[in-house]
């Protein structure tokens, strides 16, 4: 497994972990629930292109998870690894404790909810969602209340006899949502199911999604390339990238402490300033950026002097100008972009860095070439070595 | 005047389809015409007609069970050839969509080879298989389990195997076309959902492929009851469809205007056939399909 996994805290809370440590946590809490999902060092290869490598995970019952990378990260495989669609080359997968790796995809139990909707065309929204009930035969009488309440959790009452043609992307996706959890399955996939709305819609949808999965305490695995979407919906979210996990925690985690600097990169556009350990004062260290101006971070581990460090800082962590505080460094003012109440800077502070910086307006706008300090909070940074991983 | 070309002018588009609307007008709706008109006139005897006008040919359609029959037996073997088609051609037009083999353009470059070869030279090819000394009789006779040649030429059978040998590519490549609409992650849904491949076949493949084995049905069954050739060359006088007998009012008892009659009478019959198809699944289909 990676190294980077091991360096991440992890609350014992916690809904999504590795899966040697889910055991041990489930014990810590006293708790001898087996995990909902549970993945063993899955490999999965095409040919000779390996798209998920090493994947170990343990998925708690009721418990919200995203897989979060960009394409081709292997997200979208381990999802569909999950329902069958796609063989694993070794490993094992579990569903509530039983091994699922030979079982075929029509026996899992699995609730999918695809980008594309997939509602099937020639079939009424009722006979739609009625789908999954009638293969497990479920006598006609339940199947209809059944089906009402479940148009009614998506707010679709009434829409059984329209054909999908006639709803809105919208609603086709909430009538998808519906025909996925009407036969409460073991576990709710969904692979990028806000993808195809637009944005108003994909907002709605989030929360509709978010609140129907705590009302009826299913295990939803999400898949996403949005890091909004993974922050806002998720207990834990893995972050994936060329077919690794790269770090599993809960939003604040992964935004706050990321692991990696392919994390810290993904979510939210870090700004990454390289520098050289120059003199070290206890837990305080002075680094002498490439870009030529010095700036001091905490480090939650002793530095040796001359180590190539990596310094990460959240264009919100940023202030400008007169209320710059801590580190201040001088730079230069090369984009502004105006969002009324706040403003991004995109500022110079030498050889050819810019930082990015997301801030209050505080008086007046700063205009393009207007020399400006920018300054961070010797706190507010995360250090990363070498490699690009996080020192703890 | 600053009236100046663009790129999405009517008139442009008028230039451009005038050619074929002039081509049609000329060499399809006033042909019909013609012919429309001919049906009224008199026949006096074999080679000559004048234009004094009548009712006669028509009353004698109507009236002569003669001519009913040809029209119920060519109807019968239409039905009959569009059918087994569409039996036989849904097979490998799933084998075509469901192959993972990489490619999938040879097997459907297969189906298109035939037709490099001169539709009347791939219906004599079949006087060499089915007839007296044909491949299938002489095999049977060396191996010893037939004393007499069968009758297997200028048959009906003959006549539908033909026509299958016509028509089967044609039925294919429309089940493929709308196999090949379908998105496959309908399937995988279904077969999430607690469906057996088998069953998800029946949920989704197949009413989703109905409209492409109905734009294969009327194609096989307009072109087959149509056809004329193949009744020619592998039925006997028994087994003539309509076309024959059109060709034979004309060409052998040199009466036009029944000629004329008939033609028309079997354009009205196939073109029912064809509205009533595009009323109920749309004539789309059937343009998707001629266009692979």
């Amino acid at each position: 497994m990676h190294d980077s996994i091991h360096s991440t805290p992890r609350p014992a809370s916690a809904g999504a972990l590795p899966a040697g440590a889910g055991e041990h946590a489930a014990r810590a809490d006293g708790q001898l629930e087996k995990p909902a999902v549970e993945f063993r060092d899955i490999d999965i290869h095409y040919g000779k292109f390996v798209a998920v490598r090493d994947f170990s995970l343990a998925i708690r019952k009721g418990s919200f998870v995203t897989l979060l990378g960009p394409s081709g990260c292997g997200k979208t495989t381990i999802l569909r690894s999950i329902a069958g669609l796609v063989d694993i080359s070794t490993g094992q997968i579990s569903i509530g404790g039983r091994r699922v790796d030979d079982i075929p995809i029509y026996k899992r139990n699995i609730g999918l909810v695809f980008q594309s909707y997939a509602l099937f065309p020639h079939k009424s929204v009722f006979d739609n969602v009625a789908f999954g009930l009638k293969y497990r035969n479920v006598p006609k009488p339940e199947i209809a209340r059944r089906v009402g309440k479940a148009l009614e959790m998506v707010r679709l009452p009434g829409s059984e006899k329209k054909l999908p043609s006639q709803l809105s992307g919208g609603q086709q996706q909430r009538i998808a949502l519906a025909r996925a959890i009407v036969f409460e399955p073991e576990v709710l996939l969904l692979d990028e199911p806000l993808s195809a709305l637009d944005a108003n819609m994909r907002e709605e949808m989030r929360v509709e999604i978010k609140k129907i999965q705590k009302e009826t305490g299913i295990t939803a695995i999400f898949v996403t390339h949005d890091q909004e979407e993974a922050l806002s919906m998720s207990d834990r979210i893995v972050v994936m990238n060329a077919g690794r996990i790269e770090q599993i925690g809960s939003p604040e985690e992964v935004y706050e402490a990321p692991a990696t600097a392919f994390v810290a990169d993904f979510l939210g556009k870090a700004n990454m300033l390289p520098g050289v350990v120059a003199s070290v004062d206890g837990q305080k260290a002075t680094i002498a950026l490439s870009a030529g101006q010095q700036v001091t971070a905490l480090s939650p581990k002793v530095l040796a002097s001359g180590a190539r460090v990596t310094v990460v800082v959240r264009p919100q962590k940023l202030s400008v100008g007169t209320s710059a505080t801590g580190n201040r460094l001088a730079g230069k003012v090369v984009s502004t972009s105006y969002l009324g109440g706040s403003a991004i800077y995109e500022i110079g502070i030498g050889e050819g860095t810019i930082i990015r910086a997301n801030t209050q307006i505080d008086g007046r706008l700063a205009r393009e070439g207007e020399a400006i300090d920018v300054g961070f909070d010797p706190a507010a940074c995360v250090l990363m070595d070498e490699k690009g991983f996080r020192i703890a | 005047m600053t009236n100046r070309w663009q790129l999405y002018d009517a008139r442009l588009a008028w230039m451009l389809v005038a050619p074929v609307l002039l081509l049609l007008v000329l060499f399809l709706l006033l042909p019909i015409a013609v012919m429309a008109v001919y049906t009224f006139f008199t026949f006096v005897t074999a080679g000559v007609e004048t234009s004094a006008l009548t009712l006669a040919n028509w009353k004698e359609f109507l009236t002569d069970s003669y001519y009913h029959g040809f029209l119920l037996k060519t109807v019968r073997v239409g039905a009959m050839t569009a059918i087994i088609c569409g039996v036989l051609g849904y097979f490998p037009a799933y084998f075509i969509w469901a192959t993972t083999f990489r490619h999938k353009w040879l097997l459907l470059l297969l189906l298109i080879v035939p037709f490099w070869i001169s539709f009347t030279i791939r219906t004599f090819s079949w006087i060499h298989i089915l007839g007296e000394q044909g491949l299938i009789n002489v095999t049977l006779l060396r191996l010893g389990l037939i004393d007499q040649p069968l009758q297997m030429l200028y048959t009906e059978g003959a006549v539908v195997m033909g026509l299958l040998h016509f028509l089967l590519p044609y039925m294919i490549l429309n089940v493929y076309v709308s196999l090949e609409s379908i998105d496959r992650t309908l399937i995988s849904a279904a077969r999430s959902m607690g469906c057996t491949s088998a069953q998800a076949f029946r949920e989704v493949t197949l009413p989703l492929s109905l409209p492409g084995l109905g734009a294969g049905l009327l194609l096989c069954f307009v072109l087959a009851a149509g056809s004329y050739v193949t009744p020619q060359l592998l039925g006997s006088g028994r087994d003539a469809l309509f076309g024959n007998l059109i060709y034979d009012t004309i060409m052998g008892q040199l009466n036009w205007p029944m000629g004329a009659t008939l033609s028309i009478v079997l354009f009205i019959v196939l073109g029912c056939f064809a509205a009533a198809y595009t009323r109920y699944m749309g004539m789309s289909q059937i343009v998707k399909g001629l266009g692979g």
